[in-house]
């Protein structure tokens, strides 16, 4: 396999509405982000690739338009994939191992306030049975709580444990839309919202983008200290049908993880939008006690839809660059109640 | 899927051919900064675009964003009413929710200052009259119903100019 690191990351200071600008606008300084922070200009660019979804916008090809904001002219090598950017990454990762490609850009960007989000992502559901009921993920997640929860699988205290500690460590996170200080405690004293979840066992409504650089072998020792080396890269998908899998755990988040090659790491960034579900990837990917796990915030902090996932990667790879981790995990999901998950494992030289 | 066979215990049972499940989702769309600019001047009667400090090109109605060189571009430029027929269509086919007359021309209009068309409908004319190069200049509503939307402005019209040399457009088309 070639060589390929995850050299620089861009993103938004994430927001609940960006009502002040497009997509575009939203997206431009988050590309010129990524490619300073590798110090390159775009025409050392040889693959772009991008994860973004329609349905957010509201508007047929918006990602189209948005590729406005890398401007492709002289006409570019160029994908899209309708997923967490974090599957653009893997595409982009696989169209390098061809060797015609040294330096891509992968970007993903989405804004969950033009629409009602909860009714937006119901239609990811089968169009028969489920999409008809306009089941919601924060219902959907709920149903998956309450099973953890009567199976023994966690606590409620220990789902207030994980809120509290995205909130402090997204103390140090300036991109993060929501951080603090909480007792867990006082917030198992907070209404439910929809039971067992409380509003901060879900994640905020953001409007946000990130953007990643990805460098092959020497172009990547080139322009970085200490790039992030993809080791081992798997996404595995589970049944669409709810009722046909085991809600408190995640077997593709396992298998993925054993294909990648995840073994020991130091720190692990994952994509969990509910509380609950950070305790179900952890033990899924046999994380132990000593892991940093999302020391950006993870997604309780700021959830781009469709960004969030490559957005883990890239606070994952920052951090080994930083000489903070040497091995790390960088994880994605995708659908409902982790329907699908990807598995990025980093590691500096 | 002729050559499935169902399960005997299947017989007789009458297929579903076909469900309906209304789907319907509202947004508020945010045109952003750049488009915000464009329609706040064509509330005004003004047509603005804007230059990118790096091509030079003008650009309307600007996103934001120079789509050649990926910078953002603030450099407003008011253009004329008046600009020159870079491709046209004759629409002759009813669909749903037309509400033109047919016959009808839309056009590709690169309005003088410009560098890129703008697409609008072309009348006051036959339609098999309208050619590439052809002058043409906006026809406002009136002042009382124009607002932040194109349709402020109802078509453009010849002016009946000579036609405008090839190589003023020839970029364009």
């Amino acid at each position: 396999m070639r060589d390929i690191a995850i050299i620089s990351l861009g993103q938004t200071d994430h927001a609940r509405a960006r009502t002040d600008v497009n997509d575009v606008e939203m997206l431009m300084p988050v590309l010129a982000g990524a490619l300073e922070g590798a110090n390159i200009t775009k025409d050392r660019v040889d693959f772009v690739c991008s994860g973004s979804s329609d349905y957010l916008a509201g508007q047929g090809f918006s990602f189209v338009t948005t590729l406005d904001g890398f401007g492709p002219w002289p006409p570019i090598s160029e994908s899209h994939v309708d997923m967490d950017g974090a599957w653009a990454i893997y595409e982009a990762w696989v169209k390098m191992q061809t060797g015609h490609v040294d330096i891509s850009l992968v970007y993903a960007y989405g804004k969950s306030s033009p629409g009602d989000i909860r009714r937006v992502m119901s239609r990811q559901l089968d169009p028969y049975y489920t999409a008809p009921l306009w089941a919601d993920p924060i219902s959907l997640a709920a149903i998956q709580a309450r099973s953890g929860l009567e199976a023994g699988a966690f606590t409620e205290e220990q789902m207030a444990e994980v809120v509290a500690a995205s909130r402090r460590n997204a103390r140090a996170n300036p991109h993060a839309q929501l951080s603090g200080d909480v007792e867990p405690g006082a917030l198992l004293d907070e209404d439910y919202f929809v039971s067992p979840l409380h509003k901060h066992d879900c994640p905020p409504v953001t409007d946000g983008a990130g953007a990643v650089i990805l460098a092959a072998g020497d172009v990547a020792r080139e322009l970085s200290d200490r790039p992030a080396w993809i080791r081992g890269f798997d996404h595995r998908i589970e049944p669409n049908a709810l009722g046909v899998r085991d809600l408190t755990t995640s077997v593709s988040t396992r298998l993925a993880g054993e294909k990648a090659g995840a073994g020991r790491v130091d720190l692990a960034e994952l994509h969990a939008p509910f509380s609950h579900q950070e305790i179900i990837l952890a033990e899924s990917l046999g994380l132990g006690g000593d892991v940093s796990v999302n020391p950006s915030g993870g997604a309780l902090a700021a959830n781009p839809i469709m960004a969030a996932g490559l957005i883990r990667l890239g606070e994952a790879a920052t951090r080994i660059s930083r000489g903070e981790a040497d091995r790390a995990i960088g994880h994605a999901t995708s659908g409902v109640c982790l329907q699908q998950n990807l598995v990025c494992v980093l590691e500096g030289e | 899927m002729s050559d499935i066979t169902l399960p005997s215990r299947l017989d007789g049972v009458e297929m579903v051919r076909s469900i309906r499940t209304p789907a319907r989702l509202d947004y508020d769309y945010m045109p952003g900064l750049a488009p915000s600019r464009f329609l706040q001047g064509v509330a005004r009667k003004k047509l603005l675009g804007q230059r990118c400090p790096l091509c030079r090109k003008v650009y309307v109605p600007a996103r934001g964003c120079c789509p050649t060189d990926g910078v953002a571009i603030d450099e407003e430029v008011e253009l004329a009413h008046v600009g020159t027929v870079t491709s046209f269509c004759v629409v002759n086919v009813q669909f749903y929710g037309q509400a033109m007359e047919l016959p009808y021309v839309s056009a590709l209009i690169l309005l003088d200052g410009s560098d890129i068309p703008l697409m609008h409908l072309i009348q006051e004319v036959d339609a098999h009259d309208v050619h590439m190069g052809q002058r043409v200049e906006a026809v406002w509503v009136p002042d009382e119903e124009i607002g932040p939307t194109l349709e402020s402005i109802k078509y453009f019209r010849p002016t009946g100019e000579p036609d405008a040399d090839w190589e003023t457009y020839k970029d364009n088309v």
